[in-house]
């Protein structure tokens, strides 16, 4: 990942930006912060926050005309937040803690500001902060401008007195009646000061021989607010007019003439990065429809404004926007505790480190890479995108962790063995019009599934029509693993065997094996079983084995896109005469099991909450169409349904768990081995020595080899080389033996004893550090 | 894994092949081209060595997650 990849990824990711009321405040006031204080009752902090962007608090919530309400995203769930009455409350009752002046570093430059109304006393504050020496030439007695004109209920004018009282602390030199114009030049002014800001509020008739705008008023740039003379700015309602008069954009004026001043003085540009002042339109993304509507908390005497109560109350109806959409609906990215902006970043350091360790290695080989978070994100920013390149970088680095991914590999190069892997064309035919692939995951959890869809394809597609056969892998597990050199030959592979049998139409049954045909594959031509069967009919005609029962439909994550085999699967699904009760996240919508991108591998914890939050979404059966998904749901307790056990029929006890790790590797090979001798008439050649040890294997024993991911052949091959090289402990009270091996990466050690020509297995644990041995005796080449 | 690992005292194992009593021993275990020291119940003989399951469940993976990540 390039740097501007970064940086383009996090632009990309919205949750960061301001809500639209503060995008919309010109002066960016934190409503969001100060909703959160008030409702959490604590107004003197509310009061902090308002404070920060605003040096005059009384004032605001009194005068401003809230260009933020408009907005307010509780508008649309109810009514905007009173967010002006909101804020005059956090003054009335918030007290400001006495604040430490800074001793700022006085700047030897002298500026001057004519006219006090809010425009002009924001500006004086803002330099006056930034260390200048600031003069405020008033036309009356005392500054306030037009804030006077106020009505006495609307604005004290006791509290305008106390607000701008600010100014003389910071040491702001008045010069009262005088008017500059009249009394004064700006010559003269201008000869004292470097830099001058005209704000004479909106009945001003001077206009100091500056060049003018069209309506006869100073013209001003509107970025810098400078005039046509050097060194001279101007704003507020002065250049808005009577027609134009606005409160919080005269203070807005106040403050973007400061930074321009202090950037003049500071002989820096003008212009540079100022697209972020003022009113903006918020790029931040808030759902509403699901928000339950709130009326406006209404003011007992809405001439006192809010009762510390009522101000609580409305502060709490505060949306608090965010979007964080894909965390939303994502347990992996709800799990890490941030969202896309931050996790970008952690990918990419993750990426960039060159000593020290690497943090986000687990973050990025957790996600299912199922592309919810894109198919939500309001920006289509797609982590499972990020983290399939991550990985694919840090197996070029070298860097990927050797623990991560390796069971699905392995579990990967079984299916690729002659044990399973096997192209044939239909007995007697050279080519191929169909053939069949049904994935490595069917065939290991209901192998009678592929007969009973070899059979069917046999009937119902026309007469004459050549049916072959494909065992083998698709090749996710090694572009889930970043392993593109193992997927590249696995797509290669697959493209030889699919030209030998005569390029003929591949079906499917798994929607993963679907997605890696159409992306890697694109010149051979699939179709899934699903959309067969709902174009030629569902065998057995006549049979309604739903009776009416109601099951809701878990869509597999790979067929996200896939529209038309929604439909197809519901379709399906009435003709058996079941009813649908949708999921709320189905369709395009839908979640992953947890077996997608070996997150189960990489982080059991995230699976186990993405399960538990999936299989109690409804309370009817599931029925899905993806092998994986229906035994990762099951194993949970969820009775979950393969589509096909509902139009084959299921040997066993249809919906319940599936078979474990050892049996899934045992059922591909007996599928293959049963099919060769009831379709071809061949039988497989003879076991390798280490097939023929059996094994004695009890629940409890067998349930902590699931989970610690030992095969039975793992055991078998350990046992066969102790008892053939004699290499084995043991332990002389128990007569139990202890032996390991090393058939690649992983030592197994297995406890067991044999017993009448088997072996009872009493433990089993493994480790992938390697023992160095100082001693090793030739031909054993076990552990190395 | 830094310095020696001390396992749980010996086992009441033999090496079936030598028909020996175990030993502690110091043997060298390594993962990702990082070697490490490690005192382990070994045959004086033949040097088959022992890793008790709490060894490679526990520390030993402890080190290996940790040597992944470096």
């Amino acid at each position: 990942m390039e740097q501007r990849d970064l940086r383009a990824l996090e632009e990309q990711c919205i949750q960061e930006c301001a809500p639209p009321c503060t995008a919309a405040c010109p002066l960016h006031v934190d409503v969001r912060a100060i909703a959160a204080e008030a409702a959490r009752g604590d107004l003197d902090a509310a009061l902090k926050a308002l404070r920060k962007t605003v040096p005059f608090p009384g004032l605001v919530g009194r005068v401003c005309e809230q260009p933020c309400r408009p907005v307010c995203k509780r508008g649309e769930a109810g009514e905007s937040i009173a967010i002006a009455a909101l804020e005059r409350a956090c003054a009335d009752y918030g007290a400001l803690k006495a604040e430490k002046t800074r001793a700022l570093p006085k700047r030897n430059h002298h500026v001057v500001v004519v006219g006090g109304g809010l425009s002009g006393a924001l500006a004086a504050h803002d330099l006056a902060r930034k260390g200048y020496t600031v003069c405020l030439y008033e036309a009356l007695d005392p500054v306030g401008g037009s804030l006077w004109s106020y009505p006495e209920e609307v604005l004290p004018h006791a509290l305008i007195t106390q607000e701008l009282n600010v100014l003389e602390t910071l040491g702001i030199e008045f010069h009262l009646n005088t008017r500059v114009g009249v009394d004064l030049t700006l010559d003269a002014l201008r000869e004292e000061h470097e830099a001058v800001y005209l704000a004479l509020g909106a009945s001003a008739t001077e206009t100091f021989g500056l060049e003018l705008d069209e309506r006869g008023r100073v013209k001003i740039d509107p970025i810098t607010y400078a005039t046509s003379r050097a060194g001279v700015f101007a704003g507020g309602n002065m250049i808005r007019g009577p027609e134009g008069r606005s409160a919080i954009q005269s203070l807005a004026d106040g403050r973007r003439a400061a930074i321009s001043i202090d950037r003049y003085l500071q002989n820096v540009s003008l212009t540079a990065s100022r697209s972020g002042e003022g009113s903006q339109t918020s790029c931040l993304y808030t759902r509403t429809d699901d928000v339950a509507p709130l009326p406006l908390v209404p003011m007992a005497s809405p001439a006192d404004g809010y009762t510390r109560p009522e101000a609580l109350a409305e502060a709490q109806r505060c949306l608090q926007c965010q979007c964080l959409e894909c965390v939303k609906v994502c347990e992996y990215l709800e799990h890490y505790g941030r969202y896309p902006r931050k996790y970008v970043r952690e990918v990419y350091n993750n990426l960039s480190i060159v000593q020290g360790t690497r943090t986000a290695n687990r973050f990025i080989n957790s996600c299912s890479l199922c592309g919810l978070c894109a198919q939500v994100c309001p920006t289509d920013l797609d982590m499972g995108a990020v983290n399939k390149r991550a990985r694919q970088a840090m197996v070029a680095q070298g860097r990927m962790p050797p623990s991560a991914h390796d069971f699905a590999l392995r579990d990967m190069a079984f299916s690729q063995s002659a044990a399973f892997a096997l192209a044939r064309n239909a007995p007697g035919a050279d080519a191929s019009d169909y053939v069949f692939f049904p994935g490595c995951q069917l065939a290991a959890s209901t192998p009678s599934h592929v007969r009973a869809v070899y059979d069917y394809l046999g009937g119902a597609l026309p007469a004459g029509t050549r049916v072959g056969l494909l065992l083998g892998c698709c090749g996710a597990p090694a572009d889930w693993a970043g392993r593109a050199d193992l997927a590249k030959s696995a797509w290669e592979e697959l493209r030889e065997q699919h030209a030998a049998l005569g390029r003929p139409k591949v079906v499917l049954a798994c929607s993963s094996c679907h997605q890696v045909f159409r992306q890697n594959l694109p010149e051979i031509e699939v179709v899934l079983v699903w959309d067969l069967l709902a174009k030629h009919g569902l065998p057995g005609l006549g049979a309604r084995p739903g009776q009416g029962q109601t099951v809701s439909v878990h869509d597999p994550c790979t067929t996200r896109q896939e529209a038309g085999v929604h439909a197809n699967v519901r379709a399906l699904l009435t003709a058996l005469d079941y009813q649908v009760a949708e999921l709320p996240r189905s369709g395009a919508r839908t979640t992953c099991c947890g077996f997608g991108g070996a997150q189960w591998l990489a982080n059991p914890e995230v699976t186990r909450k993405v399960v538990a939050r999936r299989v109690q979404e409804g309370p009817a059966d599931y029925v899905t169409y993806c092998a994986m998904c229906r035994d990762v749901f099951a194993r949970e307790g969820k009775r979950t349904l393969h589509l096909l056990d509902l139009v084959f029929g299921h040997p066993g006890q249809p919906g319940g768990p599936g078979p474990n790790w050892s049996q899934r590797h045992e059922n591909r090979a007996r599928v293959k081995r049963q099919l060769l001798k009831d379709i071809w008439g061949e039988t497989m050649d003879g076991q390798a020595a280490y097939e023929s040890i059996k094994l004695l294997v009890s629940e409890e024993v067998r349930a902590r080899l699931e989970a610690r991911l030992i095969l039975d052949e793992d055991l078998q091959r350990v046992i066969e080389h102790a008892e053939r090289t004699g290499r084995r402990l043991l332990q002389p009270q128990t007569g139990r033996y202890v032996a390991s091996y090393k058939p690649t990466a992983v030592t197994y050690w297995v406890e067991y004893t044999p017993q009448a020509g088997a072996f009872l297995i009493h433990n089993a644990y493994s480790h992938r550090m390697e023992i160095v041995e100082d001693e090793p005796a030739a031909g054993q080449g076990g552990v190395a | 894994m830094t310095g020696t690992v001390h396992t749980a005292p010996l086992p009441d194992l033999l090496c079936a092949r030598c028909n020996v009593p175990l030993q502690l021993a110091k043997v060298n275990v390594a993962y990702l081209g990082n070697a490490f020291p490690v005192e382990l119940p070994k045959c004086p003989k033949c040097g088959q060595v022992y890793i008790e399951e709490a060894l490679a469940l526990g520390k030993m993976v402890e080190v290996e997650q940790q040597l992944e990540d470096k």
